[in-house]
C-alpha cells in the first residue's frame, strides 16, 4: 500500500488538480463551477426561479415558513438553488444602523427635495461606513432604538450542490447513474438511476434527495445541457448582481481572494470563502462561496469530509469482523463439552 | 406549529414554528427523555440555520432496510452453521440453517428491492461494479450468494423428501455432494453477506452510522451469529444443538462487547443511541440477547426443547431490535443539526483553526 492514495493521484481523498482527467477524460476542458458572493445577494431568488423553470424542476410545495423570507428551506430533489435568509442583530459593513422613519413623511420630503439643507438632493452620499449616527452613544456604533430593538443585517445566500472534488454521492452510487463530466461537475442519469437512494445520506451537505413521486433522486446539473453549448447556467445568467459568478474554477479563485481582501480592506471582517480549498474534506468545491459568518449559520457543514475516504479502513474493518465471525462457528463447532453426547 | 402553513402535500412533515430563533444558537433544544441519563459530553452551544438538518435524512424505509440489515445477517451466519453441521455430522442442525439461509436471503432481497424507488430498474445495480459503494459490492456478493442457498437448501429438501422420484441411491448421493459443495461455497461468502451491511450504513455522511465505523461491523457479525443461532436453537433437536448453544454464547458477547466500545468511541454521535425510539429497541435488544444466551447455556443443561425455543425466540428479537435500533438512532443523528455541526467543529477547533 505505502503512499496509497497520493499515488493514485487522490483519487479517493485529498487534493486533485485534474478531476475530469483523473475521471477518465484525457482532453477535458478546464474545470468550471460557481463563486457564489454573499455579501452582494439580494435575496431577489431569480436563480431559484431560473433554475425552476430551465431545468423543468416540479413545484415542491408553497409554504409560508416564518423563517425570514425563506420558504424555500432545503435543497432537495425539486431544490437545485435554494437562498437562505438570516437575521442577525449585527451591522453590516458600511451599513447605517438605528435609523428610524416613523415621523418621516416621505412625500413630502420628495416635495422639497434639494430645496433646504435638512434633505439633500441627488448625489448626496450616505455617511461614511463604520461612522455612528447622530446621537449615538460615544464608541459604539449601533445604538439601541428607544423600542429596544437593534439593528439588523440580512445575510443572504443562494445555496446549490457543491459538485465536489471527491464527491460522495458519486463514490456510492452502485448504478453508475451519478457521473464527472468532462467539465468537472457531478450529474445525475435519470434514465440510469433506479432509486436505491444511497446518494441521499452520504452527501455530507444535504444537497441530493429523492423525488417522492418519482423515486428517482435529483439535484443541479450545473446547467449540464447549457455547458455544453457554451452557454452559463440559468441561474448565473439570471442573477442581478452577479452573486453568483460561474467560470473556470481557477479563475473564480482568483477573482474570490481578490474580493475578500478587498471586503477585509473595507472593514468587512467576516468575510471568508468556504469549499474553495483543495486540502479540505472533498478536495475543494466546484462551486464555492464568500460567506459574512459561519458556515452552519447557512446550514453548511462548517468541516465536511467525503465518506469514502474512510471506506478502505471500512472494508478492512468487516473483512476482520467476517474473519472473526467465522472464528466463532468455528469456536461453536471446535470446542465439544468433555461429558460425550 | 406556525397556522401560517399553506396546506400543500407536497413537503414533508414538521416545520419550525413562527418563533422559529433566527441566525446563531438556533439549535434544537435536546429532549432528554432519559431518567437519569449520564451525559455523554457536556452541552455545546452551536449555531445552525433555523434548527434545520444539515444533511438530507436517508430515504430508506426502516422496514425494508433495517429488516434487510437483519435477514443478511441471519442468512449470512445460518450458512456457516449448516456448512460446520454438515461437515460435523449433525444433519438435523445442518438442514434448517440451509433452509433458514435461503429463505432469509430471499425475504432480504425482496426487501431491498421494495425499496428501491423505481424497483423494476434492480437489474441497473448490475450495470457495473463500484468497489466504492458498498451498495455494488454487496449487490455482487448477494448475486454469488443467493443462488448458492437456493440450491443448498433445494438438494437438501429433495433428497429428505426423495422428491426426485424413484432414483436411485447413486442419483440420490449425487445431489448429496452437489448440496454439499454448495452449502460450503455459501458458507464462504456468508461471513461477507453478515459484515457488508455495517460497510453499507458506515459509508455515508450520517454521524451515528460514520462514526462507529470500525466496530459496527463486529457488532453486526455478533448479532448474525446469536441470530442464526437462535433460529438453529428453535429448530434443531437439542442432541444436535451444542453448536448453536456455543455460538449463540459467543455472538452474544461480540455484539454487546463492540456495541458498548462503539459507543463510547463515538463521541457526541453516540447519543441518539440514549435517546427515544433507538433508545427502547436497543435496551430491548440487550435484555433479550443477554436471556437468549442465558436460556441457550440452560436449554443444554435441561434439555428442554421449550427452553431452547424461548431461546431461539429472544435471540431472534434482540438481533432484529438491535438493526432497527442502529437504524433509527442513524436517521435521527441525520435530522439534527447538532450531530453534524459539534464534531466538526470540534475537529476544526483541535486543528487549531
Amino acid at each position: 500500500m505505502g503512499d496509497g492514495p497520493e499515488a493514485r493521484g487522490n483519487q479517493w481523498y485529498g487534493p486533485q488538480p485534474d478531476v475530469a482527467g483523473a475521471s477518465g477524460y484525457p482532453d477535458a476542458p478546464p474545470r468550471m463551477g460557481f463563486f457564489t458572493d454573499t455579501s452582494v445577494c439580494i435575496g431577489c431568488k431569480a436563480c431559484e426561479v431560473a433554475c425552476k423553470e430551465w431545468n423543468a424542476v416540479p413545484e415542491d410545495g408553497l409554504e409560508l415558513t416564518g423563517m425570514s423570507y425563506d420558504n424555500t428551506q432545503t435543497l432537495g430533489a425539486d431544490t437545485w438553488r435554494h437562498v437562505a435568509f438570516i437575521e442577525q442583530s449585527k451591522p453590516f459593513g458600511g451599513q447605517e444602523p438605528g435609523v428610524r422613519h416613523e415621523d418621516t413623511d416621505v412625500f413630502a420630503a420628495a416635495a422639497r427635495l434639494g430645496t433646504d439643507a435638512s434633505s439633500p438632493g441627488p448625489g448626496a452620499t450616505a455617511p461614511p461606513p463604520g461612522q455612528a449616527p447622530e446621537g449615538a452613544p460615544a464608541g459604539q456604533i449601533s445604538p439601541l432604538s428607544p423600542d429596544g430593538r437593534t439593528e439588523l443585517r440580512w445575510l443572504m445566500s443562494s445555496d446549490v450542490c457543491k459538485h465536489c472534488t471527491h464527491a460522495a454521492c458519486l463514490d456510492v452510487c452502485p448504478t453508475g447513474a451519478l457521473f464527472r463530466t468532462e467539465f468537472g461537475t457531478v450529474v445525475v442519469q435519470s434514465d440510469i438511476c433506479n432509486g436505491c437512494g444511497y446518494c441521499v445520506p452520504a452527501c455530507p451537505y444535504g444537497v441530493i434527495d429523492q423525488r417522492k413521486d418519482d423515486g428517482r433522486v435529483w439535484k443541479c446539473t450545473l446547467c449540464y445541457d447549457r455547458l455544453g453549448v457554451g452557454m452559463e447556467p440559468a441561474c448565473a445568467k439570471a442573477c442581478p448582481t452577479d452573486s453568483i459568478q460561474f467560470g473556470p474554477l481557477d479563475e473564480l479563485r482568483e477573482r474570490a481572494a481578490d474580493r475578500v481582501a478587498r471586503l477585509h480592506a473595507a472593514g468587512v471582517a467576516d468575510a471568508r470563502l468556504y469549499g474553495e480549498d483543495p486540502g479540505d474534506g472533498v478536495g475543494g468545491d466546484g462551486a464555492f462561496f464568500l460567506l459574512l459568518d459561519e458556515p452552519e449559520v447557512y446550514g453548511l457543514p462548517p468541516d465536511p469530509v467525503v465518506t469514502t475516504r474512510d471506506l478502505p479502513d471500512m472494508w478492512r474493518h468487516a473483512a476482520l469482523a467476517a474473519v472473526t465471525l467465522v472464528g466463532l462457528a468455528v469456536g461453536g463447532f471446535a470446542c465439544r463439552p468433555r461429558r460425550a453426547r | 406549529m406556525s397556522g401560517a402553513d399553506a396546506g400543500r402535500g407536497g413537503a414533508g412533515g414538521g416545520r419550525p414554528g413562527r418563533e422559529a430563533p433566527t441566525g446563531a444558537y438556533a439549535g434544537r433544544r435536546r429532549r432528554r427523555r432519559g431518567r437519569g441519563e449520564r451525559s455523554m459530553v457536556p452541552d455545546a452551544s452551536f449555531s445552525s440555520y433555523y434548527g434545520k438538518p444539515v444533511l438530507n435524512k436517508p430515504t430508506w424505509k426502516a422496514l425494508d432496510i433495517a429488516g434487510y440489515l437483519y435477514l443478511g445477517g441471519l442468512a449470512g451466519a445460518s450458512s456457516l452453521l449448516a456448512a460446520g453441521g454438515e461437515l460435523t455430522g449433525r444433519p438435523r442442525l445442518a438442514a434448517p440453517a440451509k433452509l433458514g439461509a435461503a429463505g432469509a436471503i430471499s425475504l432480504s432481497l425482496a426487501a431491498l428491492v421494495h425499496d428501491l424507488g423505481r424497483p423494476t430498474r434492480f437489474l441497473n445495480m448490475l450495470r457495473v461494479f463500484k468497489p466504492t459503494s458498498p451498495m455494488s459490492v454487496g449487490s455482487w456478493i448477494l448475486v454469488g450468494y443467493a443462488p448458492l442457498t437456493m440450491a443448498a437448501a433445494a438438494t437438501e429438501v429433495a433428497v429428505r423428501y426423495r422428491l426426485l422420484g424413484s432414483t436411485a441411491a447413486e442419483v440420490a448421493s449425487r445431489y448429496r455432494l452437489l448440496g454439499s459443495a454448495a452449502t460450503l461455497g455459501a458458507a464462504a461468502l456468508g461471513p461477507a453477506v453478515a459484515t457488508y451491511t455495517a460497510v453499507l450504513l458506515s459509508d455515508t455522511a450520517v454521524p451515528s452510522w460514520h462514526e462507529g465505523y470500525r466496530q459496527l461491523p463486529f457488532v453486526f457479525a455478533g448479532s448474525a451469529a446469536a441470530a442464526a443461532s437462535g433460529l438453529a436453537l428453535a429448530a434443531a433437536p437439542t442432541s444436535q444443538a451444542g453448536p448453536a448453544r456455543r455460538t449463540a454464547l459467543l455472538g452474544a458477547a461480540l455484539e454487546l462487547g463492540a456495541f458498548q466500545l462503539m459507543r463510547r468511541r463515538m463521541g457526541i454521535a453516540a447519543e441518539p443511541f440514549d435517546q427515544g425510539r433507538p433508545r427502547i429497541l436497543l435496551r430491548a435488544s440487550e435484555a433479550l440477547t443477554v436471556t437468549g444466551a442465558a436460556l441457550a447455556l440452560l436449554s443444554g443443561r435441561l434439555r428442554d426443547r421449550r427452553v431452547a425455543l424461548a431461546a431461539g425466540a429472544a435471540l431472534l428479537t434482540g438481533s432484529a431490535a438491535l438493526r432497527f435500533g442502529v437504524f433509527h438512532a442513524g436517521v435521527a443523528s441525520a435530522e439534527d443539526p447538532r450531530y453534524t455541526v459539534v464534531p466538526q467543529r470540534e475537529r476544526l477547533a483541535a486543528q487549531g483553526s
